[in-house]
């Protein structure tokens, strides 16, 4: 699942440098166009996926209001949808639609702390090490590239296990430190390609400080890619944390959509047919995550203007042009 | 004169984007047999689209709006460039008319010796060639252009600019056109390297009679080497002469412009960076030719 | 040449790391696993030291300075002595592992050349064919590669397990049979993986699918592509020798992550399944608090991912020349 592929390849061996688009000093002027939205007709990707990520995140701080007593239990077990029941109930009459909304907290936060935490760790060690250069460079890509490697769900499990606390933060923290890599290899690779462009020399030349550079010539450049790993960050750890959860590790108390589906399947859910059960978290994993992925397609766009589809090539459908050939 | 190789008549270009831009409003250019026509113009002014027009190479959101491309062929008849399609304009590029693209650095495919991409036209080309006349004719054209074959071998991130830049030459020289388009050639090269290119085309050009379509932003180069000289503005062909009667004096603004943009060798002439504002077809010169 | 030491090693150390991970994580975060263990299973009255002790030998717990330990837990390593497991005792750990490699390494070793090859093949085409109705697909294609792979599985067994009955839901084969190289078990074998297999393509498909659209629109756009068409050279030229050799370079050199999301869904898909593979022997361990077979586990799935990556990274190096430049 990997959108920005050239910006995975090692920046040490392929030709062409990621386009970061022209330069924008200025950190307050750059964070305010970070998104660029400059035709609606071509940012609508952008729009769907903001919306339905803050119809999550409303949805996730209403969440107590809207359903107080989730876990409430009733008589009718292993109902179908109904009007009383939009979702249908569990095997012991819980509402799966209270269920559903309920578990969008502890999956919205889980994304926001770990997304949070991922683009914060990786900053360190990938826009950090590629600025400082030198060995600092060489430690940090070392350390990002053997994370990298090292198989993350197995790694999580283990940990996560070792951990034995199973609060929502520890669960979020402990899967930032597990995906923070590939994060970092992508800043790094970014920053070097900033870094040698002209106006940081420039910069260099009338001797600003380090310190001054980073800030304002680097950074404002960097903000898609590190809007774009923040948007990565938080979609692997709800996919992750669902997946713990569903594996009988992650939060008790069934506050998230992966623990729905724990609690569907050890009810063999499925034997039994009660597919209103499983099917809306799942769902709802699905449909934030490609609002996510929407987001990011988006961000790409902006970055790598050639991958733009051509809707434009569509208006002039009506006179044959003859500009075009194979 | 002789008849004209390459005929061009008001040829119009657009982008068809949210907001449409001309990128070539009613050019008329003729080419002769074994001329040096430059083609100069600041960035912008439609100067490369026109060259990838004449072989087709625009993709969407491009268009042809109008005008007509022809091409005189060796039996004597016309071929209408624009008309054609699928394998005849396969067949027809490269082996009639070859480019030398800007910047050679990316021109070349960086996955694969140099050898197999110059032979790769033979291969689609020539059908009737076997392997090792292919390898022949690959190590003849370095030779022409002064490389050596040993480098055929080579990948081209070994090779320097300059190098580079003489393997594009060679290989539009494969299969003898009889027009060769070079889009900047020399831009990303140092000067020294540059002259030497230069020099190396007009060498080839005697040697082998190919008429050249050379675009640059360059003018000055243009007025040493060119037979005549063509000047765009905003998508239109706004001078076109030799440069003989360019530099005794030219008709339009911007072309007087251009020239006495050069600085002074004995620095008497200020540079005044004053903006060239484009008023659009104005001078009864450029209305003569429609 | 430089270029293939420098990867051999990375790897070197990157087996290192996870080795003295594997060692330390335990002992850092839960002190003495014997301890656990008993926490965990105690009964109402304490453990005599006698059998704590015969414990504490059984999973080579030691007491001995650290370093010493660390020394000990590389020679086991090395010898291939993870102790004895505790949920299938008093099989060794190791054996339970090798047991279950296998069928991993088949499931998910096909599913992912399966998935790679669709993904690359007609991720090229639909970015050869940007600007065309083609692009509608991609939609589709985010929202599919973010549907995350236990759900999948679950639809599935409900869909073409529970409904259609096509096939079986659970396990590795047909428990009736006897393993063999017979045809009845090998059939019974490929009718089990059928599930699994098609819910880690179509999970990962997606992914490469837009990754190499990607890839293949902006190397398109490459000078070297355009001087390849404008050489009139036959369309499949183009594609072939010039684009997609080109685009497909960054899906090589991303296989390291490709590859981890795949480890990671296959995991739980073999959870979902009951597939016997290293993913849902894991899972039981973690259950079963078998701490000599999670470390087992963990380091040969580690060096597995870590082996098929450093071949990966060689191949690359034989197929972009730029990487033999002399830096």
């Amino acid at each position: 699942m990997s959108f920005t592929q050239q910006e995975l390849a090692d920046p040490d061996l392929s030709g062409s440098e990621p386009d970061a688009g022209p330069p924008r000093t200025g950190f307050f002027r750059a964070t305010g166009r970070a998104t660029g939205r400059r035709r609606t007709s071509r940012g609508w990707k952008f729009w769907v996926g903001l919306a339905v990520c803050v119809f999550f995140a409303v949805v996730a701080i209403v969440a107590p209001f809207l359903v107080p007593n989730p876990n409430q239990s009733s008589p009718v077990g292993l109902q179908p949808p109904s009007a009383a029941h939009w979702f249908g109930t569990t095997n012991i009459g819980q509402d799966v639609f209270g269920q559903v909304v309920a578990g969008t907290s502890g999956s919205v936060v889980i994304g926001v702390v770990a997304g949070a935490i991922t683009v914060v760790l990786s900053m360190i060690f990938g826009v950090g090490g590629a600025f400082l250069g030198g060995f600092w460079d060489n430690a940090s890509s070392l350390v990002s590239n053997v994370f990298l490697v090292i198989p993350g769900l197995p790694l999580l499990i283990i940990v996560t296990d070792y951990v034995e606390s199973r609060d929502i933060v520890v669960i979020a923290v402990v899967i930032a430190l597990v995906s923070w890599a590939g994060a970092a290899r992508v800043l790094r690779a970014q920053t070097l390609s900033v870094r040698s462009r002209d106006y940081v020399d420039a910069a260099r030349v009338a001797s600003e400080s380090n310190w001054r550079i980073m800030l304002r010539e680097i950074l404002p450049n960097l903000m898609p890619i590190i809007a774009s790993q923040f948007v990565f960050g938080a979609l692997g750890a709800i996919l992750a944390e669902a997946g713990l959860s569903f594996l009988g590790l992650g939060a008790p108390g069934g506050k998230s959509w992966g623990s729905i589906l724990f609690f569907a399947q050890n009810a063999q859910a499925i034997t039994l047919g009660a597919w209103w059960w499983f099917v809306p978290p799942g769902l709802c994993i699905a449909i934030l995550g490609a609002a996510l992925g929407l987001i990011n397609f988006s961000i790409d766009e902006r970055i790598n203007p050639r991958l733009r589809t051509a809707a434009i090539a569509k208006r002039s459908r009506s006179s044959r042009p003859k500009g075009a050939a194979a | 004169m002789s008849e004209p190789l390459l005929r061009i008549r008001d040829l119009t270009v657009d982008y068809a984007t949210d907001r449409p831009v001309r990128a070539v409003d009613g050019v008329s250019l003729d080419i002769h047999p074994g001329e040096i026509v430059g083609l100069a113009g600041e960035s912008g002014c439609g100067k490369s689209t026109l060259a990838y027009t004449i072989t087709r190479l625009l993709q969407a959101p491009a268009e042809i709006s109008g005008g007509s491309i022809e091409w005189r062929r060796e039996d004597g008849g016309t071929t209408d460039i624009l008309g054609l399609g699928g394998r005849e304009l396969r067949a027809f590029r490269w082996q009639e008319i070859s480019m030398v693209f800007q910047g050679a650095m990316n021109a070349l495919n960086p996955v694969h010796r140099i050898g197999p991409q110059i032979e790769d036209v033979f291969l689609d080309h020539r059908a009737g060639l076997n392997k090792a006349e292919r390898r022949e004719r690959a190590a003849e054209l370095l030779r022409t252009v002064g490389i050596p074959v040993d480098r055929l071998r080579s990948y081209p991130h070994e090779l320097s600019g300059g190098m580079r830049q003489r393997v594009m030459i060679a290989m539009a020289l494969a299969l003898r056109p009889r027009l060769i388009i070079m889009d900047e050639p020399t831009t990303a090269l140092d000067v020294v390297v540059q002259r030497n290119i230069l020099e190396e085309i007009d060498r080839l050009r005697s040697e082998f009679g190919f008429a050249v379509l050379f675009i640059t932003h360059d003018l000055g180069l243009l007025l040493e080497i060119s037979d005549r000289v063509g000047v765009m503005l905003s998508g239109r062909l706004v001078e076109e002469n030799t440069p003989h009667a360019l530099l005794d004096g030219a008709g339009h603004d911007y072309t007087r412009h251009l020239l006495s943009s050069f600085p002074s060798l004995r620095g008497d002439t200020p540079i005044t960076g004053t903006r060239y504002v484009d008023r659009g077809p104005a001078t009864p010169r450029e209305e003569a030719r429609a | 040449m430089r270029y293939y030491l420098n990867k051999l090693g990375f790897y070197l150390i990157a087996a290192w790391i996870a080795i003295t991970l594997n060692f330390l994580l335990p002992r850092l975060v839960k002190g003495s696993p014997v301890d656990v263990i008993l926490a965990k299973t105690q009964g109402v009255a304490p453990m005599p030291p006698e059998a704590r002790h015969a414990l504490e030998l059984q999973f080579g717990v030691s007491h001995d300075p650290l370093i010493v330990q660390y020394g000990q837990y590389l020679h086991n390593i090395f010898t291939g002595n993870f102790g004895l497991s505790v949920s299938y005792y008093p099989t060794p750990a190791i054996e339970v592992v090798m047991q279950a490699l296998p069928w991993t390494l088949c499931l998910v070793g096909l599913a992912t050349v399966i998935s790679y090859v669709i993904g690359i093949v007609f991720g090229s085409w639909l970015g050869w064919r940007r600007g065309t109705w083609t692009d509608g697909i991609l939609p589709a294609s985010t929202f599919f590669s973010a549907i995350p792979y236990f759900w999948l599985a679950l639809v599935l067994v409900y869909v073409f397990g529970s409904i259609l009955h096509w096939f079986p839901v659970s396990g590795g084969y047909d428990l009736n049979i006897t393993p063999g190289f017979t045809p009845e078990f090998i059939g019974s074998v490929l009718l089990y993986g059928i599930l699994p297999a098609i819910t880690i393509i179509l999970a990962s498909v997606s992914g490469q699918l837009l990754g190499t659209r990607n890839m293949m629109v902006s190397t398109m756009a490459e000078d070297y592509v355009v001087t390849a068409r404008a050489k009139g050279l036959r369309p499949t030229r183009v594609f072939g020798s010039y684009a997609m050799r080109n685009a497909l370079l960054p899906s090589v050199a991303g296989f390291a992550m490709s590859l981890g999301f795949i480890v990671n869904g296959s995991v739980v898909t073999e959870s979902v399944f009951g597939y016997p593979g290293v993913g849902f022997t894991l899972l039981t361990a973690v259950q079963n608090n078998d701490y000599p077979l999670m470390q087992a586990l963990f380091l040969i799935i580690t060096l597995a991912v870590l082996g098929a990556n450093l071949v990966v990274d060689l191949v690359y190096g034989f197929i972009d020349p730029r990487t033999r430049l002399a830096n």
